[in-house]
């Protein structure tokens, strides 16, 4: 080959190698709109801040908590590990009282307000500090509607989210999850994951575009109420401004949005 | 100068060896580890970092405090430290190898390693500190080999190397800064959630730093020719007792805020790391051993008639180093975590796998220094009289 020639093919394939990498970033450009963008589909639910208000006078049996855990782990493919409560994955679970809201116990509280089990899921804070710290964009609020996404792809594993949370809402599979999702319980319409991701909830972002209620809310009979916290006509704002709510350690500033009332 | 590495005694290659067996068991166990998951670890859902970013902490201070002998020998022109400030840039290149591998062996995710590079994410401290270790790592070898090479030539370093010389020193307490900034910006995570972070991680660092570089020194003139200097061993020797006094401040401090403000949150993991919380209690006696240790170093270093005597300097050191790398390398980490952010206790204490791939980081890390050791050794060994004629060949 003589140089000449060699320039001709370098030129060539470098154009091509230019234009391959346009044709991926195009191609990227579309992939991350599909996943992070809003929806196309008209029926699809939209909000400026999605939120969550839980009635915890609604909440009477120990049925009516599992009913809402399980309708999202099993919506989620959430693992079910009980040999090794250290590697528990858990979207939603349910708390004490004291344990939920700690710092606000004192010593003369009924044992059966201390011992009342309060749901728990993500926060989806205004200002999360998981977002803050994760080094890969992994975790991120979604523009649109406020929601705390998880790129379950991009995640390395790091867990420094897990250390930022101040909620304790994040779960890392320790150990690969799928064994422990029974097959007949498998949705197939959602990811299982791969060992070393940390994962949470994510109010439901894949039941909202196809214009769903989150699938707690829906099993809840009522007594997680959802909606658009920036809509003053929404449900969720109507409540907060007639009855008396709560948020999980406000002091932090993280805002969250997801309010308790009792 | 590599081929310095390549010829040895018999005892330096059992030496090598001995290092390559425990890599060799570390790299097994990372096979294990890298098959299975984290699961294999003593971590959870609640003390999600353990052993391993602990070891990476504590190891960012050790290379760090490199800067503890070349600052005064470039920035005062301390002249005893001529000889010495290779031995602290080599181990500073040697520590910032394991705080890398520490931090790749937490991951879980390792073969997403460069989506840290990919997806650049300057609102993370993570971020930074994977460019400041970088940088660091970079800069002193830089440094050392150009001046090492200088000095092997019997010619002055280049002019240019001043100017990165300077930066380094900058530099190196800017990568345990970011480090303590990791922890000291996690809302809900009270006893990190302090000001005086990355000051104690300094302090800390500068008393561990140098003391394990005193121990080289001695372990270097003992097993070599080369003679770093009775008294710039004496000097760094200093060094350590400011330090370790400054630490130890700096940690009365802590507990002063925490047990006069009588805050619940800032008390709980002092009181679980020290005396139990709730009945758990794991973690007590080794911190008990860490405060005992440091109370010996101080005692040890504090007088300096104690200190003079080099036997008993290499003990105090010891202790400074045990002491702190307990405190830091382990403590600091899991109290943080525990109670969770719910006010619930998950104890923590590392497996088998977990502390075998731990030492074989650190055999990693001692692999490492040896052969830059070896080479520096070597060079000093031929040239015979340092920069300012004196003599540092022992006869």
């Amino acid at each position: 080959m003589d140089r000449r020639e060699f320039i001709k093919i370098a030129g060539i394939s470098s154009i091509f190698g230019l234009g391959g990498l346009t044709a991926f970033g195009t191609l990227k450009g579309k992939l991350e709109a599909s996943q992070t963008g809003p929806s196309q589909n008209p029926q699809a639910l939209k909000a400026k801040r999605w939120a969550m208000v839980i009635d915890t006078t609604k909440f009477k049996t120990a049925e009516d908590f599992q009913r809402c855990i399980d309708a999202c782990h099993k919506a989620h493919n959430v693992p079910h590990i009980t040999d090794n409560i250290k590697h528990e994955v858990k979207w939603m679970w349910t708390d004490t009282y004291e344990h939920v809201f700690p710092g606000v116990e004192d010593e003369y509280l009924a044992e059966k307000v201390k011992e009342l089990p309060m749901i728990v899921l993500c926060n989806h804070c205004d200002n999360p500090a998981c977002v803050r710290v994760c080094p890969t964009k992994a975790t991120f609020k979604r523009k649109s509607d406020g929601i705390v996404m998880m790129d379950m792809h991009r995640c390395i594993g790091c867990r420094f989210c897990m250390a930022a949370c101040p909620y304790g809402a994040r779960s890392f599979n320790y150990k690969d999850p799928r064994p422990y999702i029974k097959e007949e319980d498998i949705n197939h319409e959602f990811p299982t994951r791969m060992k070393g991701v940390v994962e949470k909830c994510t109010f439901c972002y894949e039941r909202l575009v196809k214009g769903l209620m989150p699938a707690c809310v829906e099993a809840s009979n009522g007594a997680l109420i959802f909606g658009d916290l920036e809509d003053p006509n929404s449900e969720v704002r109507k409540i907060l401004s007639e009855r008396h709510s709560f948020r999980r350690r406000p002091e932090l500033g993280t805002r969250p949005s997801v309010y308790y009332l009792f | 100068m590599l081929e310095k590495a390549i010829q040895g005694s018999s005892r330096y290659w059992v030496w090598i060896l001995f290092l390559l067996s425990l890599i060799g068991a570390g790299v097994i166990a990372y096979i294990y580890q890298f098959q299975n998951g984290l699961g294999v670890t003593g971590m959870s859902r609640d003390v999600s970092w353990g052993l391993y970013i602990g070891q990476f902490t504590f190891l960012v201070g050790v290379a760090a405090s490199g800067v503890m002998v070349v600052l005064p020998y470039y920035l005062h022109h301390y002249k005893k430290f001529a000889r010495l400030t290779i031995l602290g840039e080599f181990l500073a290149i040697a520590a910032v190898v394991m705080c890398m591998l520490f931090i790749f062996v937490d991951m879980g995710q390792p073969l997403r390693v460069l989506n840290v590079l990919l997806h650049p994410t300057p609102n993370s401290v993570m971020f930074y500190d994977m460019c400041v270790l970088a940088g660091y790592l970079i800069l002193n070898l830089i440094v050392g080999w150009t001046v090492l090479g200088a000095e092997r030539k019997d010619v002055p370093p280049p002019k240019w190397v001043k100017p990165v010389i300077y930066l380094s020193i900058a530099w190196a307490p800017s990568i345990h800064t970011v480090t303590a900034f990791l922890y000291a910006g996690l809302p809900g995570r009270h006893f990190w959630l302090s000001a005086i972070m990355a000051a104690r991680f300094l302090a800390s660092a500068f008393a561990g730093g140098p003391a394990l570089l005193i121990l080289l020194c001695l372990i270097v003139r003992k097993y070599t020719k080369f003679d770093p200097g009775k008294e710039a061993i004496q000097a760094i020797g200093k060094i350590v007792t400011y330090c370790m006094l400054i630490n130890v401040f700096f940690l009365g401090l802590e507990f002063f805020t925490a047990f006069y403000s009588g805050i619940p949150g800032h008390k709980h993991s002092f009181i679980y790391l020290y005396t139990g919380l709730h009945g758990h209690s794991q973690l007590v006696p080794v911190m008990w051993i860490s405060s005992i240790l440091a109370a010996v170093a101080i005692v040890l270093l504090i007088f300096p008639q104690l200190r003079k005597n080099e036997g008993i300097l290499a003990v105090a050191c010891a202790s400074t180093f045990l002491s702190l790398w307990i405190d830091k390398g382990f403590g600091l980490v899991i109290g943080g975590f525990i109670p969770n952010p719910m006010e619930r206790i998950t104890e923590y204490w590392p497996t088998f796998p977990e502390t075998v791939i731990s030492i074989a980081v650190w055999a990693v890390g001692f692999l490492v220094l040896t052969i830059l050791y070896k080479i520096a050794v070597s060079i000093k060994e031929e040239v015979v009289y340092d920069k300012y004629g004196e003599k540092q060949i022992q006869s």
